[in-house]
Protein backbone atom coordinates (compact mmCIF):
# COMPACT_ATOMS: atom_id res chain seq x y z
CA UNK A 1 0.00 0.00 0.00
CA UNK A 2 1.50 3.40 -0.81
CA UNK A 3 2.16 5.50 2.03
CA UNK A 4 0.63 8.88 -0.17
CA UNK A 5 -2.65 7.11 -0.01
CA UNK A 6 -4.96 9.65 2.47
CA UNK A 7 -5.09 7.39 5.27
CA UNK A 8 -6.78 8.41 8.41
CA UNK A 9 -4.47 9.86 11.27
CA UNK A 10 -5.42 7.87 13.64
CA UNK A 11 -3.83 4.23 13.58
CA UNK A 12 -5.13 1.30 15.42
CA UNK A 13 -1.94 0.18 17.53
CA UNK A 14 -2.40 -3.19 18.33
CA UNK A 15 -2.64 -4.38 21.96
CA UNK A 16 0.88 -5.54 22.78
CA UNK A 17 2.48 -3.76 20.35
CA UNK A 18 6.13 -2.83 20.61
CA UNK A 19 8.07 -0.40 18.29
CA UNK A 20 10.80 -2.29 16.33
CA UNK A 21 14.31 -1.87 18.13
CA UNK A 22 16.10 0.71 15.96
CA UNK A 23 19.98 -0.69 15.83
CA UNK A 24 22.40 -0.36 13.30
CA UNK A 25 21.86 -3.40 11.73
CA UNK A 26 19.75 -3.16 8.78
CA UNK A 27 18.60 -6.75 8.42
CA UNK A 28 14.94 -6.01 8.84
CA UNK A 29 13.35 -9.99 8.86
CA UNK A 30 14.35 -11.66 11.58
CA UNK A 31 16.17 -15.67 11.33
CA UNK A 32 19.52 -14.79 9.46
CA UNK A 33 21.38 -16.71 12.00
CA UNK A 34 19.32 -19.76 12.16
CA UNK A 35 18.76 -20.32 8.13
CA UNK A 36 22.08 -19.62 7.04
CA UNK A 37 23.74 -21.65 10.15
CA UNK A 38 21.31 -24.39 9.40
CA UNK A 39 21.78 -23.97 5.15
CA UNK A 40 26.03 -24.38 6.18
CA UNK A 41 25.72 -26.94 8.63
CA UNK A 42 23.35 -29.49 6.27
CA UNK A 43 26.02 -28.12 3.36
CA UNK A 44 28.76 -28.85 5.07
CA UNK A 45 27.71 -32.53 6.50
CA UNK A 46 26.02 -33.66 3.17
CA UNK A 47 28.41 -31.97 0.58
CA UNK A 48 31.57 -30.59 1.73
CA UNK A 49 32.71 -32.97 4.21
CA UNK A 50 31.98 -36.62 1.85
CA UNK A 51 33.41 -33.94 -0.97
CA UNK A 52 36.44 -33.57 1.10
CA UNK A 53 37.11 -37.36 1.45
CA UNK A 54 36.87 -37.65 -2.11
CA UNK A 55 39.70 -35.09 -2.63
CA UNK A 56 41.89 -36.39 0.39
CA UNK A 57 41.57 -40.19 -0.23
CA UNK A 58 43.28 -40.60 -3.89
CA UNK A 59 46.85 -39.61 -2.58
CA UNK A 60 47.33 -42.04 0.90
CA UNK A 61 49.43 -44.77 -1.40
CA UNK A 62 51.29 -41.63 -2.70
CA UNK A 63 51.48 -39.38 -6.01
CA UNK A 64 52.88 -42.60 -8.06
CA UNK A 65 49.74 -44.84 -7.19
CA UNK A 66 47.52 -42.06 -8.56
CA UNK A 67 49.65 -41.54 -11.80
CA UNK A 68 49.62 -45.18 -12.11
CA UNK A 69 45.52 -45.42 -11.48
CA UNK A 70 44.81 -41.95 -13.83
CA UNK A 71 47.11 -43.51 -16.87
CA UNK A 72 46.25 -47.28 -16.50
CA UNK A 73 45.08 -48.35 -20.22
CA UNK A 74 41.72 -49.55 -18.69
CA UNK A 75 40.79 -46.37 -16.90
CA UNK A 76 42.01 -44.37 -19.99
CA UNK A 77 39.98 -46.28 -22.43
CA UNK A 78 36.74 -45.64 -20.11
CA UNK A 79 37.30 -42.36 -20.28
CA UNK A 80 37.09 -42.03 -23.78
CA UNK A 81 34.11 -43.89 -23.87
CA UNK A 82 32.31 -42.04 -21.58
CA UNK A 83 33.30 -38.51 -22.36
CA UNK A 84 33.31 -39.51 -26.18
CA UNK A 85 29.79 -40.81 -26.38
CA UNK A 86 28.25 -38.33 -23.96
CA UNK A 87 29.98 -35.53 -26.14
CA UNK A 88 28.16 -37.86 -29.22
CA UNK A 89 25.07 -37.92 -28.11
CA UNK A 90 24.76 -34.38 -27.03
CA UNK A 91 25.69 -33.07 -29.98
CA UNK A 92 22.72 -35.47 -31.60
CA UNK A 93 20.28 -34.11 -28.99
CA UNK A 94 21.44 -30.63 -30.09
CA UNK A 95 19.85 -31.13 -33.53
CA UNK A 96 16.59 -32.98 -32.58
CA UNK A 97 16.24 -31.66 -29.37
CA UNK A 98 15.65 -28.03 -31.27
CA UNK A 99 13.60 -29.30 -34.07
CA UNK A 100 11.33 -30.71 -30.74
CA UNK A 101 11.47 -27.56 -29.12
CA UNK A 102 10.50 -25.87 -32.78
CA UNK A 103 7.77 -27.66 -33.34
CA UNK A 104 6.62 -27.32 -29.80
CA UNK A 105 6.96 -23.96 -29.70
CA UNK A 106 5.67 -22.55 -33.23
CA UNK A 107 2.95 -25.46 -34.39
CA UNK A 108 -0.25 -26.58 -32.89
CA UNK A 109 -1.39 -30.15 -33.57
CA UNK A 110 -3.49 -32.66 -31.95
CA UNK A 111 -1.69 -34.31 -28.58
CA UNK A 112 1.07 -31.34 -28.20
CA UNK A 113 0.57 -30.88 -24.68
CA UNK A 114 0.96 -34.93 -24.14
CA UNK A 115 4.08 -34.95 -26.29
CA UNK A 116 5.34 -31.69 -24.38
CA UNK A 117 4.92 -32.84 -21.33
CA UNK A 118 6.14 -36.11 -22.53
CA UNK A 119 9.62 -34.33 -22.82
CA UNK A 120 10.30 -34.53 -19.21
CA UNK A 121 9.81 -38.27 -18.91
CA UNK A 122 13.94 -39.03 -18.52
CA UNK A 123 13.94 -36.68 -15.56
CA UNK A 124 11.19 -38.38 -14.12
CA UNK A 125 11.82 -41.89 -15.13
CA UNK A 126 14.21 -43.76 -12.66
CA UNK A 127 17.31 -44.59 -14.90
CA UNK A 128 17.15 -48.36 -14.05
CA UNK A 129 13.45 -48.39 -15.65
CA UNK A 130 14.68 -46.44 -18.80
CA UNK A 131 17.89 -48.54 -18.44
CA UNK A 132 16.07 -52.15 -18.75
CA UNK A 133 13.73 -51.28 -21.11
CA UNK A 134 15.94 -50.05 -23.89
CA UNK A 135 18.58 -53.06 -23.67
CA UNK A 136 15.29 -55.07 -24.54
CA UNK A 137 14.51 -52.71 -26.95
CA UNK A 138 17.11 -52.71 -28.79
CA UNK A 139 18.19 -56.51 -27.92
CA UNK A 140 18.29 -58.87 -31.15
CA UNK A 141 14.67 -59.69 -29.95
CA UNK A 142 13.29 -56.60 -29.20
CA UNK A 143 10.84 -54.20 -31.02
CA UNK A 144 13.77 -52.19 -32.66
CA UNK A 145 16.69 -54.92 -32.25
CA UNK A 146 14.88 -56.80 -34.28
CA UNK A 147 14.49 -54.51 -37.35
CA UNK A 148 18.14 -53.29 -36.75
CA UNK A 149 19.16 -56.81 -36.83
CA UNK A 150 18.67 -57.52 -40.92
CA UNK A 151 20.55 -54.61 -41.35
CA UNK A 152 23.95 -55.35 -39.58
CA UNK A 153 23.76 -53.24 -36.36
CA UNK A 154 23.67 -54.47 -32.98
CA UNK A 155 22.51 -51.88 -30.32
CA UNK A 156 22.61 -53.61 -26.92
CA UNK A 157 25.55 -54.48 -25.42
CA UNK A 158 27.70 -52.31 -27.92
CA UNK A 159 29.18 -48.82 -27.58
CA UNK A 160 26.07 -47.88 -29.71
CA UNK A 161 23.57 -48.97 -26.74
CA UNK A 162 25.37 -46.27 -24.58
CA UNK A 163 24.85 -43.51 -27.37
CA UNK A 164 21.19 -44.13 -27.56
CA UNK A 165 20.61 -44.34 -23.54
CA UNK A 166 22.23 -40.99 -23.68
CA UNK A 167 20.13 -39.77 -26.22
CA UNK A 168 16.98 -40.64 -23.96
CA UNK A 169 18.83 -39.22 -20.83
CA UNK A 170 19.82 -35.89 -22.29
CA UNK A 171 16.80 -34.67 -24.67
CA UNK A 172 14.86 -32.86 -22.29
CA UNK A 173 17.98 -30.60 -21.24
CA UNK A 174 17.98 -28.97 -24.86
CA UNK A 175 14.24 -28.94 -25.20
CA UNK A 176 13.93 -27.03 -22.06
CA UNK A 177 16.36 -24.84 -22.61
CA UNK A 178 15.28 -23.83 -26.15
CA UNK A 179 11.55 -23.56 -25.63
CA UNK A 180 11.33 -20.45 -23.60
CA UNK A 181 13.92 -19.00 -25.88
CA UNK A 182 12.29 -19.40 -28.81
CA UNK A 183 8.54 -18.50 -27.12
CA UNK A 184 9.80 -15.04 -26.29
CA UNK A 185 11.29 -14.81 -29.75
CA UNK A 186 10.49 -11.59 -31.54
CA UNK A 187 7.74 -12.71 -34.43
CA UNK A 188 8.64 -9.26 -35.47
CA UNK A 189 12.44 -9.70 -35.78
CA UNK A 190 11.58 -12.59 -38.38
CA UNK A 191 9.17 -10.79 -40.07
CA UNK A 192 11.40 -8.09 -40.72
CA UNK A 193 13.88 -10.64 -42.28
CA UNK A 194 11.58 -11.57 -44.48
CA UNK A 195 9.97 -8.49 -45.58
CA UNK A 196 13.98 -7.39 -46.06
CA UNK A 197 13.96 -10.11 -48.88
CA UNK A 198 15.76 -13.15 -46.93
CA UNK A 199 14.78 -16.70 -47.77
CA UNK A 200 13.44 -18.95 -44.94
CA UNK A 201 16.73 -20.83 -44.42
CA UNK A 202 18.22 -17.39 -44.39
CA UNK A 203 16.16 -16.17 -41.92
CA UNK A 204 16.61 -19.88 -39.48
CA UNK A 205 20.70 -19.41 -40.01
CA UNK A 206 21.10 -16.20 -39.91
CA UNK A 207 18.56 -14.73 -37.72
CA UNK A 208 17.02 -16.98 -35.41
CA UNK A 209 20.21 -19.49 -34.96
CA UNK A 210 22.40 -16.89 -33.91
CA UNK A 211 19.64 -15.62 -31.08
CA UNK A 212 19.10 -19.62 -29.89
CA UNK A 213 23.19 -20.22 -29.76
CA UNK A 214 23.53 -19.20 -25.99
CA UNK A 215 20.00 -21.48 -24.86
CA UNK A 216 21.57 -24.37 -26.99
CA UNK A 217 25.21 -24.02 -25.57
CA UNK A 218 23.36 -24.08 -22.31
CA UNK A 219 21.01 -27.06 -23.28
CA UNK A 220 24.54 -28.82 -24.28
CA UNK A 221 26.62 -28.05 -21.13
CA UNK A 222 23.44 -29.56 -19.59
CA UNK A 223 22.88 -32.20 -21.33
CA UNK A 224 26.79 -33.25 -21.53
CA UNK A 225 27.30 -33.41 -17.62
CA UNK A 226 24.20 -35.69 -17.02
CA UNK A 227 25.78 -38.02 -19.61
CA UNK A 228 28.95 -37.95 -18.17
CA UNK A 229 28.02 -39.24 -14.88
CA UNK A 230 24.69 -41.15 -15.79
CA UNK A 231 24.95 -44.74 -14.85
CA UNK A 232 21.77 -46.43 -14.27
CA UNK A 233 20.79 -45.73 -17.94
CA UNK A 234 23.84 -47.24 -19.42
CA UNK A 235 24.87 -50.49 -17.64
CA UNK A 236 22.09 -52.36 -18.39
CA UNK A 237 22.21 -51.83 -22.21
CA UNK A 238 25.98 -50.91 -22.33
CA UNK A 239 27.67 -54.98 -22.22
CA UNK A 240 30.21 -53.40 -19.78
CA UNK A 241 32.67 -54.97 -21.79
CA UNK A 242 36.45 -53.29 -20.65
CA UNK A 243 38.34 -51.70 -23.21
CA UNK A 244 35.54 -51.04 -25.88
CA UNK A 245 31.94 -50.67 -23.76
CA UNK A 246 32.92 -49.93 -20.07
CA UNK A 247 31.70 -46.18 -18.71
CA UNK A 248 33.97 -44.57 -16.26
CA UNK A 249 31.15 -44.57 -12.90
CA UNK A 250 31.23 -48.75 -13.34
CA UNK A 251 35.19 -48.48 -13.21
CA UNK A 252 34.18 -46.97 -10.06
CA UNK A 253 32.28 -48.90 -8.64
CA UNK A 254 34.13 -51.89 -9.68
CA UNK A 255 37.28 -50.51 -7.74
CA UNK A 256 35.21 -50.38 -5.04
CA UNK A 257 33.83 -53.61 -4.69
CA UNK A 258 37.11 -54.55 -4.55
CA UNK A 259 37.85 -52.55 -1.88
CA UNK A 260 40.33 -50.32 -3.46
CA UNK A 261 39.29 -47.03 -2.10
CA UNK A 262 42.06 -44.76 -2.93
CA UNK A 263 41.76 -46.21 -6.79
CA UNK A 264 37.98 -45.69 -6.68
CA UNK A 265 38.58 -41.78 -5.54
CA UNK A 266 41.24 -41.36 -7.75
CA UNK A 267 39.19 -42.79 -10.97
CA UNK A 268 36.26 -40.38 -9.34
CA UNK A 269 38.15 -37.23 -8.90
CA UNK A 270 39.43 -37.48 -12.29
CA UNK A 271 36.11 -37.74 -13.90
CA UNK A 272 34.69 -35.09 -11.72
CA UNK A 273 37.81 -32.82 -12.77
CA UNK A 274 37.53 -33.47 -15.93
CA UNK A 275 33.53 -33.11 -16.31
CA UNK A 276 34.39 -29.01 -14.59
CA UNK A 277 36.84 -28.70 -16.95
CA UNK A 278 34.78 -29.21 -20.23
CA UNK A 279 31.97 -27.56 -18.16
CA UNK A 280 34.41 -24.30 -17.52
CA UNK A 281 35.30 -24.00 -21.16
CA UNK A 282 31.55 -24.35 -22.32
CA UNK A 283 30.71 -21.59 -19.81
CA UNK A 284 33.31 -19.33 -21.19
CA UNK A 285 31.57 -20.33 -24.89
CA UNK A 286 28.18 -19.12 -23.75
CA UNK A 287 29.61 -15.75 -22.29
CA UNK A 288 30.79 -14.63 -25.14
CA UNK A 289 28.04 -15.80 -27.20
CA UNK A 290 25.44 -14.36 -24.94
CA UNK A 291 27.89 -11.35 -25.34
CA UNK A 292 27.72 -11.26 -28.87
CA UNK A 293 24.02 -11.65 -29.24
CA UNK A 294 23.59 -8.77 -26.77
CA UNK A 295 25.63 -6.21 -29.59
CA UNK B 1 7.42 -9.06 -26.67
CA UNK B 2 4.53 -10.74 -28.66
CA UNK B 3 5.68 -14.27 -29.67
CA UNK B 4 3.96 -15.90 -32.93
CA UNK B 5 0.74 -17.98 -32.40
CA UNK B 6 1.48 -21.31 -32.55
CA UNK B 7 -1.04 -22.69 -35.67
CA UNK B 8 -1.02 -25.63 -37.74
CA UNK B 9 1.73 -26.71 -40.19
CA UNK B 10 1.26 -25.97 -43.71
CA UNK B 11 4.01 -25.85 -45.66
CA UNK B 12 5.49 -28.99 -46.80
CA UNK B 13 8.53 -27.87 -44.71
CA UNK B 14 6.59 -27.64 -41.37
CA UNK B 15 4.53 -30.55 -42.04
CA UNK B 16 7.60 -32.82 -43.01
CA UNK B 17 9.26 -31.23 -39.26
CA UNK B 18 6.50 -31.82 -37.25
CA UNK B 19 6.20 -35.49 -38.33
CA UNK B 20 9.85 -35.94 -37.83
CA UNK B 21 9.24 -34.63 -34.04
CA UNK B 22 6.39 -36.90 -33.65
CA UNK B 23 8.09 -40.01 -34.93
CA UNK B 24 11.06 -39.21 -32.74
CA UNK B 25 9.33 -38.59 -29.67
CA UNK B 26 7.65 -42.07 -30.05
CA UNK B 27 10.93 -43.73 -30.93
CA UNK B 28 13.03 -42.27 -27.86
CA UNK B 29 9.92 -42.04 -25.40
CA UNK B 30 6.72 -43.22 -25.95
CA UNK B 31 7.98 -46.40 -26.98
CA UNK B 32 10.83 -47.34 -24.06
CA UNK B 33 7.60 -46.16 -21.77
CA UNK B 34 5.11 -48.42 -23.43
CA UNK B 35 7.68 -51.39 -23.51
CA UNK B 36 7.90 -51.23 -19.79
CA UNK B 37 4.34 -52.53 -19.54
CA UNK B 38 4.65 -54.83 -22.96
CA UNK B 39 7.50 -57.09 -21.15
CA UNK B 40 5.70 -56.84 -17.70
CA UNK B 41 2.73 -58.36 -18.71
CA UNK B 42 4.78 -60.35 -21.58
CA UNK B 43 3.07 -63.84 -19.77
CA UNK B 44 0.02 -62.36 -18.93
CA UNK B 45 -1.46 -61.13 -15.68
CA UNK B 46 -0.75 -63.79 -13.26
CA UNK B 47 2.74 -63.98 -12.98
CA UNK B 48 2.49 -59.61 -12.98
CA UNK B 49 0.74 -59.88 -9.54
CA UNK B 50 2.78 -63.31 -8.29
CA UNK B 51 6.10 -60.90 -8.85
CA UNK B 52 4.68 -57.65 -7.33
CA UNK B 53 3.40 -59.73 -3.87
CA UNK B 54 6.90 -61.88 -3.76
CA UNK B 55 8.18 -60.45 -0.69
CA UNK B 56 11.14 -59.07 -1.39
CA UNK B 57 8.89 -56.64 -3.71
CA UNK B 58 7.06 -55.47 -1.16
CA UNK B 59 9.81 -55.02 1.58
CA UNK B 60 11.33 -52.80 -2.11
CA UNK B 61 8.43 -50.85 -1.67
CA UNK B 62 8.24 -50.45 1.92
CA UNK B 63 12.12 -49.39 2.24
CA UNK B 64 11.96 -47.18 -1.18
CA UNK B 65 8.94 -45.11 0.47
CA UNK B 66 10.40 -45.37 4.20
CA UNK B 67 14.53 -43.71 2.68
CA UNK B 68 12.08 -40.72 1.12
CA UNK B 69 9.92 -40.16 3.75
CA UNK B 70 13.05 -39.36 5.44
CA UNK B 71 15.25 -37.53 3.04
CA UNK B 72 12.18 -35.29 1.10
CA UNK B 73 11.36 -33.68 4.43
CA UNK B 74 15.31 -32.77 5.31
CA UNK B 75 15.62 -31.74 2.54
CA UNK B 76 11.88 -29.34 2.26
CA UNK B 77 12.96 -27.66 5.61
CA UNK B 78 16.82 -27.34 4.12
CA UNK B 79 15.36 -26.11 0.80
CA UNK B 80 13.45 -23.52 2.80
CA UNK B 81 16.38 -22.72 5.27
CA UNK B 82 18.71 -21.97 2.36
CA UNK B 83 16.18 -19.87 0.41
CA UNK B 84 15.27 -17.79 3.46
CA UNK B 85 18.89 -17.09 3.75
CA UNK B 86 20.04 -16.49 0.41
CA UNK B 87 16.93 -14.23 -0.69
CA UNK B 88 16.71 -12.18 2.15
CA UNK B 89 20.17 -11.17 3.60
CA UNK B 90 22.90 -10.07 2.36
CA UNK B 91 26.39 -11.91 3.28
CA UNK B 92 29.33 -12.10 1.58
CA UNK B 93 30.47 -15.85 0.18
CA UNK B 94 27.07 -16.10 -1.57
CA UNK B 95 27.84 -16.64 -4.30
CA UNK B 96 30.05 -19.47 -2.85
CA UNK B 97 26.64 -21.20 -1.51
CA UNK B 98 25.00 -21.00 -4.36
CA UNK B 99 27.84 -22.71 -5.97
CA UNK B 100 28.08 -25.68 -3.50
CA UNK B 101 24.29 -25.96 -3.37
CA UNK B 102 24.62 -27.05 -7.10
CA UNK B 103 27.05 -29.60 -6.82
CA UNK B 104 24.60 -32.58 -6.20
CA UNK B 105 23.52 -31.95 -9.82
CA UNK B 106 26.84 -32.21 -11.51
CA UNK B 107 27.87 -34.76 -9.81
CA UNK B 108 27.80 -38.35 -11.04
CA UNK B 109 25.26 -40.20 -8.86
CA UNK B 110 28.09 -42.90 -8.56
CA UNK B 111 30.49 -40.77 -6.91
CA UNK B 112 27.43 -39.49 -4.52
CA UNK B 113 26.91 -42.98 -3.21
CA UNK B 114 30.86 -43.39 -3.28
CA UNK B 115 31.96 -40.56 -0.80
CA UNK B 116 29.70 -41.98 1.79
CA UNK B 117 31.74 -45.13 1.53
CA UNK B 118 34.94 -43.05 1.80
CA UNK B 119 33.56 -42.08 5.19
CA UNK B 120 31.74 -44.78 6.83
CA UNK B 121 32.28 -47.81 4.56
CA UNK B 122 34.54 -50.80 6.18
CA UNK B 123 37.93 -49.00 5.53
CA UNK B 124 36.53 -45.79 5.30
CA UNK B 125 37.91 -42.74 7.56
CA UNK B 126 35.24 -43.37 10.13
CA UNK B 127 34.72 -46.94 9.69
CA UNK B 128 36.59 -48.54 12.42
CA UNK B 129 35.34 -45.91 14.74
CA UNK B 130 31.94 -46.90 13.98
CA UNK B 131 32.39 -51.21 13.82
CA UNK B 132 33.52 -50.50 17.32
CA UNK B 133 30.69 -48.57 18.25
CA UNK B 134 28.35 -51.06 16.65
CA UNK B 135 26.71 -48.02 14.10
CA UNK B 136 26.25 -50.14 10.55
CA UNK B 137 25.57 -47.19 7.64
CA UNK B 138 26.83 -48.91 4.57
CA UNK B 139 25.31 -51.75 3.49
CA UNK B 140 22.19 -50.67 5.69
CA UNK B 141 19.49 -47.83 5.58
CA UNK B 142 21.52 -44.80 7.15
CA UNK B 143 23.67 -45.47 4.38
CA UNK B 144 20.65 -45.40 1.71
CA UNK B 145 19.56 -42.36 3.65
CA UNK B 146 22.38 -40.00 3.05
CA UNK B 147 23.00 -41.09 -0.33
CA UNK B 148 19.61 -40.16 -1.61
CA UNK B 149 19.76 -36.97 0.90
CA UNK B 150 22.51 -35.69 -1.54
CA UNK B 151 21.77 -36.16 -4.47
CA UNK B 152 18.24 -34.99 -3.89
CA UNK B 153 19.42 -31.84 -2.15
CA UNK B 154 19.23 -29.29 -4.67
CA UNK B 155 15.31 -29.13 -5.40
CA UNK B 156 13.32 -27.95 -3.14
CA UNK B 157 16.05 -24.73 -2.56
CA UNK B 158 16.32 -24.53 -6.69
CA UNK B 159 13.06 -23.97 -7.22
CA UNK B 160 12.29 -21.73 -3.78
CA UNK B 161 15.29 -19.25 -4.55
CA UNK B 162 14.29 -17.60 -7.57
CA UNK B 163 10.84 -17.37 -6.74
CA UNK B 164 11.15 -15.62 -3.22
CA UNK B 165 14.12 -13.86 -4.53
CA UNK B 166 11.61 -12.67 -7.71
CA UNK B 167 8.67 -11.69 -4.53
CA UNK B 168 10.85 -9.61 -2.33
CA UNK B 169 10.31 -9.05 0.74
CA UNK B 170 7.68 -5.57 1.20
CA UNK B 171 5.19 -8.49 2.52
CA UNK B 172 7.47 -9.57 5.18
CA UNK B 173 8.86 -6.37 6.20
CA UNK B 174 5.35 -4.82 6.40
CA UNK B 175 4.55 -7.85 8.65
CA UNK B 176 7.57 -7.39 10.86
CA UNK B 177 7.20 -3.81 11.26
CA UNK B 178 3.40 -4.70 12.62
CA UNK B 179 4.62 -7.29 15.19
CA UNK B 180 4.59 -10.41 13.65
CA UNK B 181 7.20 -12.49 15.50
CA UNK B 182 9.60 -14.76 13.24
CA UNK B 183 7.23 -18.23 13.15
CA UNK B 184 4.00 -16.47 12.29
CA UNK B 185 5.67 -14.58 10.17
CA UNK B 186 6.79 -17.81 8.29
CA UNK B 187 3.48 -19.43 8.42
CA UNK B 188 1.13 -16.52 7.57
CA UNK B 189 2.87 -14.58 5.24
CA UNK B 190 6.05 -16.64 3.85
CA UNK B 191 4.38 -20.16 3.45
CA UNK B 192 1.30 -18.92 1.61
CA UNK B 193 3.33 -16.96 -0.85
CA UNK B 194 5.71 -19.99 -1.71
CA UNK B 195 3.40 -22.83 -1.23
CA UNK B 196 2.60 -24.05 -4.83
CA UNK B 197 6.67 -23.67 -5.48
CA UNK B 198 7.19 -25.74 -2.70
CA UNK B 199 5.12 -28.27 -3.69
CA UNK B 200 6.24 -28.42 -6.83
CA UNK B 201 10.28 -28.88 -5.58
CA UNK B 202 8.98 -31.55 -3.02
CA UNK B 203 7.20 -33.22 -6.18
CA UNK B 204 10.30 -33.44 -8.49
CA UNK B 205 12.64 -34.53 -4.83
CA UNK B 206 10.23 -37.53 -4.04
CA UNK B 207 10.35 -38.08 -7.88
CA UNK B 208 13.80 -38.86 -7.77
CA UNK B 209 14.42 -39.96 -4.16
CA UNK B 210 12.25 -42.95 -5.19
CA UNK B 211 13.84 -43.56 -8.57
CA UNK B 212 17.09 -43.08 -7.21
CA UNK B 213 19.81 -45.57 -8.33
CA UNK B 214 23.09 -45.14 -8.64
CA UNK B 215 24.17 -43.71 -5.40
CA UNK B 216 21.72 -45.67 -3.35
CA UNK B 217 23.53 -48.66 -5.45
CA UNK B 218 26.90 -47.95 -4.52
CA UNK B 219 25.86 -48.19 -0.57
CA UNK B 220 23.69 -50.51 -0.48
CA UNK B 221 25.04 -54.18 -0.58
CA UNK B 222 22.14 -55.04 -2.45
CA UNK B 223 20.89 -57.42 0.14
CA UNK B 224 17.71 -58.92 -0.64
CA UNK B 225 14.38 -57.83 1.18
CA UNK B 226 16.57 -55.79 3.32
CA UNK B 227 18.68 -53.05 1.48
CA UNK B 228 17.17 -53.40 -1.66
CA UNK B 229 14.96 -50.42 -2.84
CA UNK B 230 12.81 -50.74 -5.73
CA UNK B 231 15.04 -49.28 -8.05
CA UNK B 232 17.59 -51.93 -6.84
CA UNK B 233 15.01 -54.80 -6.59
CA UNK B 234 14.66 -54.17 -10.46
CA UNK B 235 18.23 -54.79 -10.83
CA UNK B 236 18.53 -57.73 -9.18
CA UNK B 237 15.91 -59.81 -10.92
CA UNK B 238 17.04 -58.29 -14.40
CA UNK B 239 20.50 -59.71 -13.26
CA UNK B 240 18.65 -63.04 -12.79
CA UNK B 241 17.00 -63.12 -16.22
CA UNK B 242 13.74 -62.47 -13.82
CA UNK B 243 12.45 -60.12 -16.72
CA UNK B 244 8.69 -60.46 -15.92
CA UNK B 245 9.75 -59.65 -12.34
CA UNK B 246 12.01 -56.54 -12.95
CA UNK B 247 9.13 -55.25 -15.63
CA UNK B 248 6.42 -55.59 -13.12
CA UNK B 249 8.44 -53.51 -10.49
CA UNK B 250 9.45 -51.46 -13.02
CA UNK B 251 5.57 -50.61 -14.00
CA UNK B 252 5.34 -49.41 -10.36
CA UNK B 253 8.42 -46.84 -10.88
CA UNK B 254 7.17 -46.07 -14.47
CA UNK B 255 3.73 -45.13 -12.80
CA UNK B 256 4.97 -42.88 -10.33
CA UNK B 257 7.26 -41.14 -13.15
CA UNK B 258 3.68 -40.48 -14.72
CA UNK B 259 1.51 -39.45 -12.01
CA UNK B 260 4.66 -36.95 -11.28
CA UNK B 261 4.48 -35.55 -15.16
CA UNK B 262 1.08 -34.96 -14.90
CA UNK B 263 0.83 -33.46 -10.93
CA UNK B 264 3.71 -31.44 -12.43
CA UNK B 265 1.97 -29.92 -15.76
CA UNK B 266 -1.06 -29.25 -13.46
CA UNK B 267 0.68 -27.02 -11.01
CA UNK B 268 2.63 -25.35 -14.28
CA UNK B 269 -0.62 -25.08 -15.93
CA UNK B 270 -2.45 -23.93 -12.79
CA UNK B 271 -0.19 -21.95 -10.62
CA UNK B 272 2.41 -21.17 -13.35
CA UNK B 273 2.30 -17.37 -11.56
CA UNK B 274 3.59 -18.91 -8.30
CA UNK B 275 6.34 -21.16 -9.76
CA UNK B 276 9.94 -20.17 -10.35
CA UNK B 277 9.99 -22.25 -13.35
CA UNK B 278 8.12 -20.21 -15.98
CA UNK B 279 9.68 -16.76 -14.34
CA UNK B 280 12.98 -17.33 -15.17
CA UNK B 281 13.57 -16.11 -18.86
Amino acid sequence: MSPTASTPATTVVPEGFKPPKVTHNTRVLPGFKLSLGLTITYLSLIVLIPLAALIARPWEHGLEAVINTVTDERVLASLKVTFGISFAAAIANLFTGLAVAWVLTRYEFPGKRILDALVDLPFALPTAVAGISLCTMYATNGWIGSLLEPLGIRVSYTPLGIFVALVFVGLPFIVRSVQPVLAEFDAEVEEAATTLGASPLQTAFRVILPALAPALLTGFSLAFARAVGEYGSVIFIAGNMPFLSEITPLLIVIKLEEFDYAGAATVALTLLSLSFLVLIVLNAAQLILSKRGQK
Amino acid sequence: MSAKAARFPKTPAAIGLTLFVVAWMTLVIILPLANVLFEAFARGVAPYLTSLAHPDAISAVKLTLLVAAIAVPLNAVFGIAAAWAITRFEFSGKGLLLSILDLPFTISPVISGLVWVLLFGAHGWFGAALQDAGIQIIFALPGLVIATILVTLPFVARELIPLMQDQGTDEEVAAVTLGANGWSLFFRVTLPNIKWALTYGVLLCTARAMGEFGAVSVVSGHIRGLTNTLPLHIEVLYNEYDSVGAFAAATLLAGLAIITLILKTFLEWRFAGELAAHRKH
